[in-house]
């Protein structure tokens, strides 16, 4: 819609800058030489330039951002008094109609003569404003550009002017991380504090009984709505414990194999291909484990005389542990590197062999790091989604029997919120209330396996 | 008198212990490995095949009777199949058998000669051979993925279809060619029809985004944290917070996309767009991590050097410490982008599970990518769709292998050692 406003602003700033390195060096012949000048010239053409981009871009993103309800308060304000007296949310859907006219060109059989009176005014509106704010932002590029390539002359300080915008710009950015943490837990909180508002806080961290299928009219059959957070938490504990059951022996073994034991040709073959394991997408473990994993231990269950689900949690944990292992196993590599040589030295000539430097001196130097490392893991099990979104049941059963099918946190947020649903019945808040707890229970074990961590890498630095 | 050098029972044991340990680190490996391979064979074993389709060949006689119309787009092309399928089979009559006969061709043969008829109007009146699209319970069927020692009732093909088969085999009406569809058209409900094309150009596009915002603002920030942070409280909140971020489950970051830019923001739901913006966040703490990894690695010399003969600490950074970075950082940004094209889960979250069968144009389109493609495909229930599910695995494995050599490459070729 403003393709062309885009590319405007663009060769704006270029010439801006082009005529402001131009006549930079202009001056400088006038009065001397280049070094006479506070700033090089491209410091001069940057600064024309930023000041035609910045404030244009400024405008341009805020009109974006408004855009829509801007046209839509005016429109539904000199909408006939007949349709004013609705409610806000019919307000809302007859906007949303006339909307639907104008971007789509559909004109429902049953929108009324008001309605699409409303869709031409609307159109006039957005062609209006869009002239309107074409030309303000094509002057905002123009005017200060114009304004600072006038200022320009030998003392303007440029490059302090130019480094200053590029600091605020680094220290935004630097920002973001921050925002995003932010966000997280704002976005999370707010909708659970929601939940917690119709859902008592104990009834669900404390509840028994998960079924958050509630009827959506008062007249359909439904379970109440039992929002008992207990069952499903046992399940995620019992598919990351399988899954750190393989991925705990397997990984370390590994990682010290490499490290302690491997040639250097076998290190370089065998690292990479083990790295391909974490590389590979999760959706790919889970179309393995749901369609040959769970199959194949159901078959071998029932050939000993098991019932196995076929959807167990054996065969989620099974294939979720095998993703970790790589995960397990370069981190424990970095650890175990970070030990001293000095100290398998002491170990070999008092008479060790290899295996007995290992156990009794690098694994416990190395402890804490590969603590740290599981911890870590534990965590990524335990937020891991589509393996089990895929392998793993939907229903919660509280049991720690590896053979039957159980639910994880992950698994009832993608349900519940996939899909159309209102936006404020306890069905789809809970889904938050699950994140929440999810994101405080993941972020304790990163805080502290990351400071083990760091507190490990500091005592052999 | 007993020899000295000659190991005692003890030691003999601790040797053995070790070599044990040694093959239980050596098995270890060998299983990782195993898996990998076997992972590997199962998805090729399982997808090669959706890379051919079985195509059956049919006689239409385009009658101009068909055509009356005014407008050729109306005309009755899926009676026109029907007959052709007619004429080969002559002695078939009655309704079922009729019908079971065109069911051995897919829906998707009345648009080819819909197509062809509409590119060349000149069509009409003539008779042609033209291959059309088998069904895909016939390309199952071809392709050995069928259990035939069922009872009849059981089987999606009955033995009066398995014998025309036969038949079209003999006469060599039934053949399998490379399937152009699979990798030109978008998603479909007949998995015959079912391509990647809307997918990937949906994952181009989320890239795109990721790319263009992660890139910079990873790149400054590690800028920022190496170069020119001081050395107090608000730093040290950053930097254990992207740590802390780069280990927050991704799903997580689903649900700040639907409650910030979804709902809050009001961007539109399944689209590249909001796709490419939860996924910048989710991979900008990767980015970040290894572009600072990368910083500290240029020796401080570098810096002293452009500083000592007048640079400023803005020029020092950027003509002399980033470019010998950049190597560094754009592997770090290269292995970040395969962790975006691989991620399904925070997709799921906003949206982007539609069923969309239109190859996304712009950024605000809806439209699936290339994991959110597989999972649907393997949650579909047609047989088909389970070899169509390897076969996007394949390319979407394609895709990841190369570009983590291409970050490989980029390690190797421009690593110095200073």
């Amino acid at each position: 819609m403003y393709s062309y406003l885009i590319p405007c602003i663009l060769i704006c700033t270029v010439t801006a800058y082009i005529l402001g390195t131009r006549r930079a060096t202009t001056l400088a012949k006038r009065i001397g030489e280049v070094k006479d000048l506070h700033s090089l010239p491209a410091h001069y053409g940057v600064f024309t330039a930023l000041s035609s981009a910045i404030p244009a871009l400024f405008i341009f993103a805020i009109w974006c951002f408004c855009e829509d309800k801007v046209i839509g308060t005016l429109v539904s304000r000199s909408l006939p008094t007949g349709l004013l007296q609705l409610s806000k949310n019919e307000l809302s859907l007859v906007l949303n109609e006339v909307q639907n006219i104008v971007f789509g060109g559909f004109v429902a059989s049953s929108s009324s003569d008001a309605i699409q009176a409303a869709a031409e005014h609307y159109k006039t509106l957005t062609s209006t404003a869009r002239n309107i704010v074409s030309g303000v932002v094509i002057g905002a590029t123009i005017i200060p550009a114009a304004i600072a390539y006038g200022r320009i002359t030998p003392k303007l300080r440029a490059r302090n002017i130019v480094e200053t915008v590029a600091m605020v710009f680094l220290i935004c950015c630097s920002a973001v991380a921050i925002l995003t943490t932010l966000g997280i837990v704002l976005s999370v909180l707010f909708e659970a504090i929601r939940f917690f508002q119709v859902i008592p806080i104990n009834d669900f961290i404390f509840g028994l009984d998960w079924s958050p299928q509630t009827a959506m009219r008062a007249d359909q059959a439904g379970s109440s709505g039992a929002f008992g957070a207990i069952p499903v938490f046992a399940g995620t504990f019992l598919i990351a414990m399988i899954a750190m059951l393989v991925a705990i022996p397997v990984g370390l073994l590994s990682a010290i194999y490499l490290s302690e034991y491997a040639s250097t040709p076998f290190r370089t073959w065998a690292k990479p291909i083990m790295e391909i394991l974490a590389g590979i997408p999760t959706v790919v473990y889970g179309f393995f484990a749901a369609l040959t994993v769970a199959p194949f231990i159901r078959d071998i269950g029932n050939a000993v005389g098991l019932t196995v689900s076929s959807e167990s949690a054996l065969a989620a944990g099974l294939v979720m542990g095998i993703m970790i292992i790589p995960f397990v196993s370069s981190l424990s590599d970095d650890v175990i590197h970070a030990v001293p040589q000095s100290m398998r030295d002491g170990s070999f000539a008092l008479g060790a062999t290899r295996f007995e430097t290992i156990m009794y001196v690098i694994i416990p130097a190395a402890l804490p790091g590969i603590v740290g490392s599981i911890l870590l893991a534990v965590s990524r099990a335990i937020g891991e989604t589509m393996i089990v979104v895929m392998a793993a049941g939907l229903s919660a059963n509280l049991t720690f029997n590896p053979l039957t099918a159980v639910t994880t946190v992950t698994v009832q947020i993608v349900t519940l919120l996939v899909g159309d649903q209102e936006f404020d019945s306890p069905k789809t808040l809970v889904a938050f209330a699950l994140g929440l707890l999810l994101f405080i229970f993941t972020l304790i074990l990163n805080i502290i396996a990351l400071q083990i961590v760091r507190k490990y890498r500091e005592q052999y630095e | 008198m007993k020899n000295p050098l000659e190991p005692t029972p003890q030691v003999c044991k601790r040797y053995r212990t070790e070599k044990a340990f040694k093959r239980l680190g050596l098995s270890a490996i060998v299983m990782s490995l195993c898996f990998v391979f076997f992972l590997f064979y199962t998805i090729i074993a399982d997808g090669y095949s959706a890379f051919t389709q079985t195509y059956i060949q049919i006689e239409v006689s385009f009658d101009e009777t068909f055509f009356r119309g005014a407008n050729i787009s109306n005309a009755n092309f899926p009676a026109l199949v029907k007959r052709s399928m007619g004429k080969i089979f002559p002695g078939v009559t009655g309704r079922k058998d009729t019908k079971m006969l065109s069911s051995i061709v897919s829906p998707a043969a009345a648009y080819t000669l819909q197509n062809l008829v509409e590119t060349n109007p000149k069509l009409i009146g003539t008779t042609k051979f033209i291959w059309v699209l088998a069904d895909d319970d016939v390309d199952m069927f071809f392709k050995g993925k069928t259990v035939t020692n069922v009872a009849e009732s059981n089987r999606r093909l009955k033995d009066k279809q398995l014998t025309w088969l036969d038949q079209l085999v003999s006469e060599g009406k039934l053949e399998r060619r490379f399937n152009k569809t699979f990798f030109t058209s978008g998603d479909s409900r007949e998995p015959e029809l079912a391509g990647i094309l809307g997918a990937a150009t949906g994952s181009l596009l989320t890239l795109f985004i990721t790319l263009s915002l992660s890139f910079p603002i990873g790149v400054a920030t590690a800028v920022y944290l190496e170069e020119f942070a001081p050395a107090n409280h608000w730093t040290d909140i950053i930097e254990v917070n992207i740590n802390n971020l780069a280990a927050v489950p991704s799903i997580i970051f689903g649900l700040l996309g639907l409650a910030i830019f979804i709902n809050f923001w009001g961007l539109p739901r399944s689209t590249p767009i909001v796709g490419g913006l939860v996924l910048t966040l989710m991979t900008l703490p990767t980015i970040i991590i290894a572009s600072r990894a990368s910083l500290k690695s240029v020796p401080p010399s570098i810096r002293e050097a452009a500083l000592g003969i007048g640079a400023s600490k803005l020029q020092t950074i950027t003509h002399h410490v980033l470019p010998l970075a950049l190597p560094g950082m754009l592997t770090g940004t290269i292995i970040g982008m395969a962790q975006a094209l691989g991620e399904t889960a925070p997709l799921l979250m906003i949206g982007m599970v539609a069923f969309i069968a239109d190859v996304p144009g712009t950024f605000t389109d809806p439209s699936a990518v290339l994991p959110v493609q597989i999972y649907l495909w393997a949650d579909s229930p047609e047989r088909a769709f389970s070899e169509k599910t390897s076969a996007a695995i394949m390319i979407l494995l394609a895709f990841l292998i190369a570009m983590n050599s291409i970050a490989v490459f980029l390690r190797k070729r421009f690593e110095t050692k200073w």
